[in-house]
Parts: structure tokens; C-alpha cells; sequence
């Protein structure tokens, strides 16, 4: 992989990459034909973020034909790279990012003012491909706003306030802090803002319903989205299944997957079940996740994984969770980041897969996956509306 | 240098006395070389010199030129002694070291000499503290026979384009690999960390280089550890000279304006880590 990217663009990739950082300690990075795909998925597998940028985004962009390669590195080591943010685009002319598969070394070299030259080269992993199964377009509710909305709302909420809850119904949109059950009601305070339907670019509601996932990574993708002055765009069901935050533009497409909460105890009861026949309990020490009562739909493959027809999460599987795990359910995260160790400590035969428990069923057999990778990857791009805006500032 | 003075009281028996009305000139120019307690004070005619050392390895010097002071009166040609570097700056920056522009701390600083304390008058706003500080034997600095005419390669670059380099140098690096030499890649800067390898490359031509002074390619190591606090100095700075010598020492002088304008210098020296093949 050869590409470079200058003038305002560099900017934009930084902050992407800073907005990757939110999610997870890893970059994925995979040239792909369609443009190069930056991914990030955090460690209970609850967040998932995608940056694809399209060829049309670099100045320079080519890929080595025929030939899949994808790679994983931790994410603060390209921090680094762009660690003056504010100073980027006043001092760095170009940014030249070049892969040499054989020495395993990734390379940016930063142009700057003055002809001072950066270079960074980073060691790297390879990977199987990261692709998280969403299908936005089905969605019931869709909401578009220009990113300085969100972002006023957002600012009501303590930096300290992990969750936030999104309602909607009919005209209307209320965001409020989540509070947890166990807190003290008493004590707690609620901050609800209600926002019309008119202050959206699109309003498209068709089942009213109210979710809960994470701010932090809300926060980040916006942001990314302020920096560009891209609007967001918000897809989600019914509380449980995930919620995709997109920001599109014609020369990148954003989509971030977060988890939403279920307020449904019973499905967890049933989980639990399932969970103890299928799993014995693993030691204590893999928990470390502080939002291990998240799940989405995650699929981590050898192949890159499907995002098109083989999504079919039905409303009624069984990944749901309550806001307190049991401690069956806590058990059931540990088996499944247990079994992530393993496959990174042991060398992870090629075709294995890691699949969350949760979407077993969405996960097609290594056979039927290899014709589909490219397709799977077209679908994703064609989710881009065909935008005639003009290439990023 | 006599071993007492007459009288412990009167100010007509101080060896030293240096005044200063904004003692930000001092206390500034002290911080870019505090990195460890000690430091030898050395005072003569021309000015004070202040010395702080770590691990025999590293040398930082910052000089306070006569002129700086309102009043520099010196009864010796030469006056040394040692103190806490801490203490000091805690003592000078006692009534909060503000900078709000028209508020200053004055200072006097006496010395009667030889087992004597460093006495300090601070000032501000009619509040007037006084602070003794016990003096210890002074150590001889290490004489690091850095000679300018063993001085093999030499730039003289702007601060600017330095700071941004060393504050996003990567620190999981054990050493800070400097380059000079009279063709590519002319001045080099490189960390080896956990994560890879990073280079900044400085073209001779730079509007950055004021002066590009290579006879000879050499690449010196020095430890990241011993070279950090040179940052402070390098924050303070306007414009830093890097010099090797044919052993590959390593020194780093910095041009540092104070708040009136006038010029100081803060000096690093650092030994080579370790012997590297060259080119």
C-alpha cells in the first residue's frame, strides 16, 4: 500500500484516528479497493467505529492487486504520529503512509513546514478483518442533524456520565442521562433535553422507542464530525440492538456500533442458561471492562466478514442484557474474552473464527464467505448517499 | 577565599550582593536546570554561574550575566558555594511567582561567605520576607573538556521547530539518537520504542537553520532519561545550538530571553550512551 494524503485531508485522518482511539486500544487497518478501512472495536466487543476513506480522499492511493492485506497495531502508536493535533494542519504539508508487508513495517512520513521530515515506522500485527454486522438501512428510526446539534446536547452532560438515553416518539427527541439502577434514586439527578423534529436535517421516526448506549463514543465520533462539519446520522431499533451513528460524506463514510441497553430481564435469564451448558466458568481475572454489560453484534473472521443479507438479527435473539449483569452473565463475558486471549496467545489456526455468542447465528460457514468478501465490502460503500459535495476542506 | 567574614550582620561585609527587581530573571533561567537538589553556585565578576550535574553524565549550566542584576557587587574574584536548588526556587517563588505584567517580587540576595547562609530579601508589594538558606561545601563541577575546537559538527537552530519535535519525541525510547552530518540526512533525530522507530529530519536549508556546521558524519546516543529536563530549558529558549565534539559529547547551549529582553544562556552537556559505528 502507497498513498498520500495532504493539505486539510491530513487533519481529517488524525482525527479520525484520535476518534478510533475512543473506542478501542487497536487499529485495524485494511487497504481495501474501495479505500482504506481504519476500524476499531472495544475490548467487551460492545463499540465498534469503521473510517472508510475512499481513494478520492488520498492524492495518491494504490494497492497491491489480488492481494488481501490487513494488519492491527496499537492505535496509540499512530497517535504519536499525529500527536499535535492542533498544530497539524499549520505545520504538515503531506503525509505519505506506505506499507512494506515484507519488513512488517508501516510507514507515515509527515511533510512539514520549514522541510522538516517526519518519518514513523511501525511495527504490526497481522489480522483477521474486523467487520461488525449492522444493516442501518433497516432500521425503523433514522435521525439527521448537522453536528453542532449533538454536540449542544451533549455538552449538558457531566464528562463523568457514561450513558446517555435517546427517546423518540412522534415530533419529538429527548436525550437524559442514564441512571443506573443501583444508584440511589434519591441522589441521582436527571438532566433531559427534549429537542423537536425540526431542529433535524431528517426526522424519520417509525417506532417509538427509547436506547441507551454509551457517550463516550458518541462524544468521539462527533468530535470527528465538528471537526469536518459533517452531519451524523442516527439508526436504531428497539433497545438491545445496536444503534449506528454514520457521518457520510463523498470521499469517507463513518459508522459507528454501539450497543444499546435492554431493559428485558427475561431474555438475560434465558441467556444465563444458555450460557452455563455451553460454558464452564472461567478464572477471575478477565474482568477488567467496565462496560462488559454491552454486546453487539460483532463477527471476527479470517475473511472478511458479511455486513449485507447475512445480518438477519431477529428482534427476539438473545442479545440482550440487563443494566446488572448477574453474575451468570458476567461469567459468560469472561468465556468470551477468555477465549479472545486464547486465540491471540496460542497461534490462532487460519480459519477459525471468533464469533460473539450472542450472533452465532449470523455468522455464515469460511465456504460461503470467500466469494462473498468483496461483495460484503461493495455493500458497505453503497450505503454511501450519493453525495455531490465536494471533497472534504 | 577566607575562611570567615568580621561581622555576621552589616551589609558592607557580604562578599556577594546581586539585586534583582524582577526576580523572575532568576528563578526562570533556575527552573530549565532543576533536575536534581544540588547545585554549585559560582560567582565572579562577570556574573553567576549555577551548576546542577546528575550521574556524573549530564551537566546543566545556566549563567546569569552581571548586567542582568540591578546591583552585582562582588569583594572576590570568586565566590562559590552550594545549596538546595529546590529550596531556592521555593524561596524565590515564595510569593507565588505571579506574572501579571507591573506585579514583580524584587529581589536581594547576600552571601557573607565561606559557612555563612544565602540570604534572600524578597519584596512585593511592601511585604518584605527574608530567607535563609544553609550553604554546603561547594563541589567542584566536572570539567567535561568540551572544547570548541574539537567541536567536529555544529547547528544553530530556532527553538520553534525543536520544542515540537521534543514534545512529541516518543519517551518508551531508551536513547535519543542525534545525527549531524555534512549530507543526508545533515540533523537527525531518532527514538527506538516499543512501537517502532521515528525520525525528524532537518534539511540544511531550513528556514529553521540559522547555522549548519557539519565537517563529518557522527551519530551519538544519549540517554532520553538524561536529556529530558533539557526540555524546560528548551521550552524557555529562542534558539539552541547543537555541537558534538570528536569524542561525541554531546552540548546543547540554549539562548534564553527573560522578561526584560535581555539575553541569558542555559547550557547542557551529556556523554554518549554508547559507541556507535560510524559511517
Amino acid at each position: 500500500m502507497d498513498c498520500v494524503v495532504t493539505g486539510g485531508n491530513v487533519k481529517v485522518l488524525a482525527k479520525a484516528i484520535h476518534s478510533l482511539s475512543r473506542i478501542g486500544d487497536e487499529l485495524y487497518l485494511e487497504p481495501q479497493e474501495n479505500g482504506l478501512a481504519l476500524r476499531s472495536v472495544n475490548s467487551s466487543r460492545s463499540a465498534y467505529a469503521c473510517f472508510l476513506f475512499s481513494p478520492l480522499f488520498f492524492s495518491r492511493y494504490t494497492i497491491p492487486l489480488g492481494h488481501a492485506f490487513r494488519c492491527k497495531m496499537a492505535i496509540k502508536c499512530v497517535q504519536a504520529v499525529f500527536r499535535s493535533l492542533s498544530s497539524l494542519e499549520k505545520t504538515v504539508e503531506k503525509c505519505h503512509i506506505e506499507l512494506d508487508g515484507e519488513k512488517s513495517r508501516l510507514t507515515f512520513t509527515l511533510h512539514c513546514k520549514y522541510g522538516l521530515l517526519k518519518t514513523h515506522n511501525l511495527s504490526f500485527q497481522d489480522s483477521e478483518s474486523l467487520q461488525a454486522v449492522f444493516d442501518k438501512e433497516s432500521c425503523a428510526n433514522m435521525l439527521h442533524a448537522q453536528p453542532r446539534l449533538l454536540v449542544d446536547t451533549v455538552l449538558h452532560f457531566p464528562p463523568s456520565l457514561e450513558e446517555v438515553s435517546v427517546s423518540v416518539s412522534g415530533e419529538r427527541v429527548w436525550f437524559r442521562n442514564h441512571v443506573d439502577d443501583e444508584a440511589e434514586q434519591s441522589k441521582a439527578m436527571l438532566t433531559e433535553l427534549c429537542l423537536s423534529s425540526d431542529e433535524f436535517d431528517h426526522f424519520a421516526v417509525g417506532a417509538q422507542t427509547s436506547i441507551t448506549f454509551c457517550l463516550k463514543e458518541l462524544r468521539g465520533l462527533l468530535v470527528f464530525a465538528e471537526s469536518t462539519g459533517l452531519p451524523v446520522s442516527m439508526y436504531f431499533d428497539e433497545p438491545g440492538s445496536p444503534v449506528v451513528l454514520s457521518v457520510t460524506d463523498s470521499v469517507l463514510e463513518v459508522n459507528f456500533v454501539l450497543a444499546t441497553l435492554s431493559n428485558d430481564a427475561n431474555l438475560c435469564n434465558h441467556n444465563n442458561n444458555n450460557t452455563k451448558r455451553a460454558r464452564s466458568p472461567p478464572p477471575d481475572d478477565f474482568m477488567t471492562d467496565d462496560i462488559d454489560s454491552y454486546l453487539i453484534a460483532m463477527e471476527t473472521s479470517e475473511l472478511a466478514g458479511p455486513s449485507d443479507a447475512l445480518a438477519p438479527r431477529s428482534p427476539s435473539s438473545n442479545h440482550t442484557l440487563t443494566t446488572q449483569p448477574s453474575v451468570a452473565m458476567r461469567r459468560l463475558e469472561r468465556g468470551e474474552e477468555e477465549e479472545e486471549e486464547d486465540t491471540e496467545d496460542t497461534e490462532r489456526p487460519p480459519n477459525k473464527k471468533f464469533r460473539s455468542l450472542f450472533f452465532g447465528s449470523v455468522c455464515p460457514s469460511d465456504s460461503q464467505l470467500t466469494n462473498q468478501t468483496i461483495k460484503s465490502q461493495e455493500v458497505l460503500a453503497s450505503d454511501s448517499e450519493d453525495d455531490t459535495q465536494a471533497s472534504l476542506p | 577565599m577566607p575562611l570567615s567574614t568580621q561581622s555576621q550582620t552589616g551589609g558592607d561585609n557580604y562578599v556577594l550582593v546581586a539585586s534583582l527587581d524582577n526576580v523572575r530573571n532568576l528563578s526562570n533561567i533556575l527552573k530549565a536546570i532543576t533536575f536534581k537538589d544540588h547545585a554549585i553556585f559560582n560567582a565572579t565578576p562577570n556574573g553567576l554561574k549555577v551548576t546542577v550535574e546528575d550521574s556524573k553524565c549530564l551537566q546543566a549550566n545556566a549563567f546569569i550575566q552581571a548586567e542582568i542584576f540591578q546591583e552585582f557587587t562582588i569583594r572576590e574574584d570568586s565566590v562559590g558555594f552550594q545549596v538546595n536548588l529546590t529550596v531556592l526556587l521555593d524561596c524565590l517563588t515564595i510569593f507565588g511567582g505571579s506574572t501579571v505584567p507591573g506585579v514583580a517580587t524584587a529581589l536581594r540576595m547576600c552571601y557573607n561567605g565561606y559557612g555563612y547562609p544565602l540570604t534572600l530579601f524578597l519584596e512585593e508589594g511592601g511585604v518584605v520576607t527574608v530567607c535563609k538558606i544553609n550553604t554546603q561545601e561547594p563541589e567542584e563541577p566536572i570539567d567535561f573538556e568540551f572544547c570548541s575546537t574539537n567541536v567536529t559538527n555544529k547547528v544553530i537552530l530556532q527553538s520553534e521547530s525543536l520544542k515540537e519535535a521534543f514534545s512529541e519525541l516518543d519517551m518508551t525510547s531508551e536513547v535519543l539518537q542525534i545525527t549531524m552530518s555534512p549530507s543526508q540526512p545533515y540533523f537527525r533525530l531518532s527514538t527506538f520504542g516499543n512501537s517502532g522507530n521515528a525520525h525528524y529530519d532537518y534539511p540544511k536549508d531550513s528556514d529553521m537553520m540559522e547555522l549548519f556546521q557539519c565537517t563529518k558524519t557522527q551519530t551519538n546516543r544519549c540517554k532520553m532519561s538524561l536529556l529530558k529536563p533539557s526540555t524546560k530549558a528548551l521550552a524557555l529558549s529562542c534558539k539552541v545550538s547543537v555541537r558534538t565534539d570528536d569524542r561525541g559529547f554531546l552540548s546543547l547551549q540554549y539562548l534564553v530571553r527573560n522578561d526584560d529582553g535581555q539575553i541569558c544562556f542555559v547550557e547542557y552537556y551529556c556523554c554518549p550512551d554508547e559507541e556507535v559505528e560510524e559511517e
